[in-house]
């Protein structure tokens, strides 16, 4: 287990460090003046000379690189040539919020795509499962830009029946005090139910949103596992042994399919980082990924870098953390890992 | 179920065409409502410029009219017809999500069998500079890369497939490393013929299955994405006429009542993107 822990901390090592270098310098691809874009287009000759000397923009792109490279190190990613604030920090007090529209979504696609997935699988061929798979072909080819439009049109230009879409709380009210950052939670652990109500209100549409998204990659993906593991010789057996079909499904079949959905679940977060790019966009949601379209719409690439950078950290430490997870569950895999190595 | 079209082709030429057209719907019925939608689109991308007129001529006193016998999808805030601009859009969205997901595949099948057959170094660098590009969620990869490149239409198509790209490389990749223990790949050697040429002429050809279906899913994706990029601001620009641009403009139309400047050309986009996963859901279940 240590073997396999420690050839996989190199391997994430590596992949971080190769994630800063290519954002790193596939920012750096046009050949334009860094100075020019921090200081302004009437910056003259003295205060970009300044601005050179500030942000070490003298030094060679190597050198720059190592600079930035030991800032991310410490947890530092740069400062935003709009506000010159610190990007990490900007950053953090965004994440917040795009977690709590995240997991909420994340949450209710596993909620709803896992029970289908196994269902379709072990009745292959019948209603839910030809249901289940235009779903996923659905889901799959869903534009969430114009689905998000649309709901907003439906539930809340048309019928009302949700608050305006901007931002995390109507205008009125007044955030929890800072727990958790996740204002459902924050406000039920001070004991405002009223404002978590509020607060779920305004997360409904953009969580169902993205869940049409999220719920057809667990979906396919529950389904194929379940499906393979049906077919395999233990399940055969079990069934050959007179076992009742509902306790074949359950201990032999979802226990087992259960392994590649954990895999699953670290895949569909990295649609979940894509999509509320556009999502936070759509619904004026102060979170990461609205911070991402902001930085464009500004010309701000060193706070998408700063993103970018966090987006590609956070799926890789977390489909580590789901590898561990799973090398701790599964003795074949630790074994295998010894075997190879 | 198979025999008796075999057997009905057998026996007069003209109803076995329409047999082996029969038997090859029942197969893939999904690919087939996928192959029908395409080609309403093809159609359109090829003949529609012929039929309407200038997508950027603005009429002001004609701004977000609903759809009516004059302007079937209406009219944006410019007083643009909605229908003209979203016919011209078909030809750039339908070529921009094959050439990405062709691109992709090509590039990513040519660098997967060479480091699935040779292996190696060149492998144990080809696998770890796939891991750092798939260590971004696909869409943000492909956004950072478009922001740095500059908005143009080759630079998203260059982003989002490079994005896509390690997907082939790992799928043909895999098959590579099966096919290379196969009896003719031995016999090719003992023929005498040089590793690329087994490689490139031999190996490949065996190990492009999963890159086909793959491809025909990918373009779907392509599709959304540039779309979804150009929602965003980044890539293909205002006031070209493309689907995801379109819905962009009219995105605050619709919250005040103007549906159709958005709900066409969104329609149309995921239309395309559903014909490119019936195709490819349906041949990849074949497979299984």
């Amino acid at each position: 287990m240590t073997r396999y822990l420690t050839r996989r901390a190199a391997t994430t090592a590596l992949t971080l460090f190769g994630i800063v270098v290519v954002v790193f310098f596939v920012v750096r691809i046009l050949p334009g003046d860094a100075a020019v874009l921090r200081a302004g287009p009437y910056a003259d000759a003295a205060r970009l000379a300044e601005v050179r000397e500030q942000y070490g923009l003298n030094d060679s792109l190597l050198e720059q690189f190592w600079t930035y490279l030991s800032g991310v190190i410490q947890g530092d990613l740069g400062t935003s040539t709009v506000s010159n604030g610190s990007v990490t920090a900007e950053l953090l007090q965004r994440l917040p919020a795009s977690l709590e529209l995240g997991l909420y979504a994340v949450f209710l696609a596993c909620l709803i795509g896992i029970p289908m997935g196994i269902v379709a699988a072990s009745r292959q061929g019948g209603w839910i499962d030809r249901f289940t798979r235009a779903g996923v072909i659905m889901g799959s080819s869903m534009a969430l830009f114009w689905l998000g439009l649309l709901l907003i049109y439906f539930f809340y230009s048309r019928l009302g029946w949700f608050p305006a879409p901007i931002d995390r709380l109507p205008v009125a009210a007044e955030p929890p005090p800072h727990l958790t950052g996740l204002f459902t939670v924050d406000a039920l652990l001070t004991g405002q139910p009223d404002l978590a109500w509020t607060a779920a209100r305004s997360l409904m549409l953009p969580v169902l949103t993205l869940t049409v998204v999220l719920v057809a990659p667990v979906m396919k993906m529950v389904r194929q596992s379940m499906i393979e593991t049906l077919r395999s010789d233990y399940v055969r057996t079990a069934r050959a042994m007179g076992i009742k079909e509902r306790d074949v499904l359950v201990r032999d079949g979802f226990r087992n399919a259960m392994l590649p959905v954990i895999t699953a679940i670290g895949i569909v977060f990295g649609y979940m980082l894509g999509g509320n790019i556009i999502v936070e966009t759509l619904f004026a949601w102060p979170g990461i990924g609205r911070y991402a379209y902001q930085s464009i719409q500004n010309n701000d690439l060193e706070a998408l870098q700063g993103f970018v950078i966090l987006v590609g950290v956070l799926y890789v430490l977390l489909n580590v953390l789901i590898d561990v997870l799973y090398g701790l569950v599964d003795p074949r895999i630790r074994i295998g890992a010894r075997a190879k190595s | 179920m198979s025999s008796p079209v075999v057997a009905a082709a057998s026996v007069s030429r003209p109803r076995g065409r329409n047999a082996q057209v029969l038997s090859l719907l029942r197969r893939y019925p999904m690919a087939s409502i996928g192959v029908v939608i395409m080609s309403v689109y093809a159609l359109t991308a090829i003949f529609g410029p012929l039929f309407v007129g200038d997508p950027l001529s603005t009429s002001p006193s004609d701004a977000l009219a609903p759809p009516s016998s004059e302007h079937y999808f209406g009219t944006d805030r410019f007083g643009r017809d909605v229908f003209t601009r979203a016919v011209i859009a078909a030809r750039l969205d339908v070529v921009v999500g094959i050439v990405i997901a062709l691109i992709a595949a090509i590039a990513g099948s040519l660098i997967g069998v060479v480091a699935g057959y040779f292996g190696g170094a060149f492998d144990e660098v080809v696998m770890r500079v796939t891991d750092v590009v798939l260590a971004f969620p696909g869409f943000v990869l492909a956004l950072i890369l478009v922001a740095a490149l500059g908005d143009s239409i080759p630079n998203v198509v260059i982003a989002v497939a490079i994005a896509y790209t390690p997907y082939f490389i790992r799928l043909v990749r895999a098959r590579a490393l099966a096919e290379r223990e196969r009896e003719y790949v031995d016999a090719a050697t003992l023929a005498g013929n040089g590793r690329w040429q087994i490689a490139f002429r031999h190996v490949l050809p065996n190990s492009l299955t999963p890159a086909y279906t793959q491809a025909a899913l990918v373009a779907g994706w392509a599709v959304l994405d540039v779309a979804g990029l150009a929602f965003l601001g980044i890539g293909i620009q205002p006031p070209t006429a493309e689907w995801g641009v379109m819905v962009a403009e009219g995105a605050n139309d619709v919250m005040t009542g103007a549906w159709w400047t958005a709900l066409f050309p969104g329609a149309l986009i995921v239309a395309l993107a559903l014909a490119f996963q019936l195709i490819g859901d349906d041949l990849q279940g074949e497979k299984r």
